[in-house]
């Protein structure tokens, strides 16, 4: 089975975004990207499957300008086989990524999509789901297990009132959540084997994919701040604070 | 305008985030039907009909709709779409599994998680765990959003509205309920929450996360986590609060041994007041909380309890 592993060039978690002085978004110029953290896990999970047998091949699958090619590479250093670029500037909205992605299903014939649960810039949660919609597929969202027996795939989900267990026939949309694996880190050799990888690249005209926005950001501002409050020093001052001061107790 | 409303609930009870979503309907409109689609959902129908300011209660009960599959799910809110303007459903992990499906085969992008409506095409959503706030307006004719419970106030009860009855449950036979594991507590639910005692990393094991439970008691508060504590197996999964987790507002957000990482405080920082209780002074948590205390969680716990216990209001 052939596992298609959609990837996201995102700025890396550990940076601390600033918002643009114009409030047209938030600044990108000179900033450390890297993949999103959810897409590590499902690149992980796909490459744990087909070192396990359950899958024999595995496709990472970027939407976005020319530097994603350095996510799918590091897609490739992790273990993957070959990478597929839908090259278009700027990255577009959720449904009409996942109509590209759509448009590759349908070439590749995957028998397991694999994605991040969502990705940390536009925080939307809406890729994975929209692609099994428009396939007609099963969708396992915010899994933590999965395992494949058969022509079911049986997942956990993380759901707010604890763990949910699906039977999902296949083949299947999964979003992984951050408890389904440890994603590993690409050696030096295999970052130096992944260059020789290959590397195709499509755009949304070959595909036929209109990738128009739907939705007009306005201003992006900085949200409403937090200050820095007091210091206690013993837990009568707490209680003492927080029944008498905030009242909140 | 008129709103479809997707009511979660469990069948017999409606969940709590239906009413916020309420709210955040009645800010696009005053025509507002409720969905609730389940199987023997009558009860939670009922509930639904007494939401105060809602047109109808719109009651699918079909055994293929019982566990809230998207699969089977999606098809019916379709059907549903065409006589609204806006479908609405709350940004839980139920409502984001469902409606981008729904937003998908309706050709429609999705709006998620907002937390403020300018008008009947603009709304306000946190972007970078919260980081940035975007305020976007949508071009499509329908408009699907989830709702950021948080921001918007419960609607009240009080209301008798009529329930109908709707078809179109089918079974899209691509998944089946295999069974859960839900975390039972008598404590309040985390979202809905007044009082929240959060537990991080530094509790160092399961056992001593008991300490804050006992807290909790005393406080009637619910008790959340840090990833880390998640991870490392302290607490179940339900109990984490940030950017993937849950997002809380309560009045007190009590963290103790949380060191304050933007996806930890992007599920906390609107709380009302925030207590930081870390033996590091220099922990970021310090600069979002009102009432800082740099000491050992495992002194103050207990002086904490006794402290409460000693001038019980
Ligand atoms: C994509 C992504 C998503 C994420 N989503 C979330 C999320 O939803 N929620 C979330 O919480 N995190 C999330 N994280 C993880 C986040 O970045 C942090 O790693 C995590 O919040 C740290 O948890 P912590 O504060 O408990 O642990 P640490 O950062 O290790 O902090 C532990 C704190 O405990 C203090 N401490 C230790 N012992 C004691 C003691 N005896 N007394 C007093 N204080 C003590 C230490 O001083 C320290 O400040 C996410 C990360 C990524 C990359």
């Amino acid at each position: 089975m052939k596992v298609l592993v959609p990837i996201k060039r995102v700025i890396d978690a550990n940076i601390k975004v600033r918002v643009k002085a114009d409030n047209s978004g938030v600044e990108l110029n000179n900033v450390k990207m890297a993949m999103n953290p959810f897409c590590e896990i499902a690149v992980e999970e796909a490459i744990r499957m087909r070192e396990a047998g359950s899958a024999d091949e595995v496709i990472v699958v970027a939407v976005g300008p020319s530097q994603s090619q350095e996510t799918l590479r590091t897609g490739l250093a992790m273990g993957a086989d070959r990478a597929i670029l839908i090259e278009t500037d700027p990255i577009p909205e959720p449904l009409a990524i996942a109509k590209l992605l759509k448009a590759v299903a349908e070439k590749e014939d995957p028998g397991m999509i694999i994605l991040g649960k969502q990705a940390i810039d536009g925080d939307n949660n809406q890729t994975g789901q929209m692609l099994a919609g428009l396939l007609n597929w099963s969708i396992g969202s915010f899994v933590s297990k999965l395992s494949v027996e058969g022509s079911t795939v049986k997942v956990t989900r993380e759901v707010d009132g604890g763990l949910e267990n699906i039977d999902l026939a296949a083949p299947a949309v999964i979003t992984v959540d951050l408890r389904l694996n440890e994603p590993r880190y690409a050696s030096l050799p295999n970052i130096m084997k992944a260059k020789k990888k290959p590397l195709d690249t499509h755009t949304p005209e070959e595909l036929g994919i209109d990738v128009s926005p739907r939705l007009e950001v306005l201003q992006v501002l900085e949200p409403p701040g937090r200050t820095a409050g007091v210091r206690v020093n013993s837990a009568d001052e707490l209680v003492e604070k927080l029944r008498n001061e905030a009242k909140v107790i | 305008m008129s709103i479809l409303v997707i009511g979660e609930h469990d069948n017999a009870a409606l969940r709590p985030s239906t009413l916020n979503v309420v709210t955040a309907a009645k800010a696009l409109g005053s025509d507002i039907d409720v969905l609730i689609a389940g199987s023997d959902c009558q009860g939670a129908a009922d509930e639904a009909a007494t939401i105060a300011g809602i047109t109808r209660v719109l009651k699918a009960d079909d055994a293929a709709l019982s566990d809230g599959l998207a699969e089977n799910m999606a098809p019916l809110v379709q059907s549903l779409a065409e006589n609204y303007s806006h479908v609405l459903a709350p940004a839980t992990t139920y409502g984001k599994n469902l409606l981008p499906r729904a937003a998908a085969i309706l050709d429609v992008q999705q709006i998620s998680d907002i937390s403020g409506i300018e008008s009947e095409d603009t709304f306000v959503r946190p972007i970078y765990a919260g980081n940035a706030m975007a305020t976007v307006r949508s071009n499509d004719a329908l408009k699907l959003i989830t709702v950021r419970t948080t921001s918007f106030e419960a609607a009240e009860f009080g209301g008798a509205a009529p329930v109908e009855d709707v078809s179109g449950g089918t079974n899209a036979q691509l998944s089946t309920f295999a069974g859960e594991e839900l975390t039972r507590s008598e404590r309040p639910e985390l979202t809905t929450a007044d009082i929240i005692v959060s537990g991080g990393r530094g509790m160092q094991s399961s056992e001593n996360f008991a300490m804050l439970e006992t807290l909790a008691d005393k406080l009637g508060a619910a008790v959340g986590a840090s990833r880390a504590a998640v991870d490392a197996g302290y607490v179940p999964n339900d109990y984490q609060v940030g950017q993937t987790g849950k997002v809380v507002a309560p009045d007190v957000y009590i963290a103790v041994g949380i060191s304050g990482a933007i996806q930890h405080l992007a599920g906390m920082k609107d709380s009302k007041i925030i207590v930081a209780i870390n033996k590091d002074e220099e922990a970021p948590i310090f600069q979002v909380a009102d009432y800082g205390w740099v000491t050992d969680l495992f002194e103050a716990i207990p002086q904490l309890e006794a402290s409460l216990g000693a001038d019980a209001s």
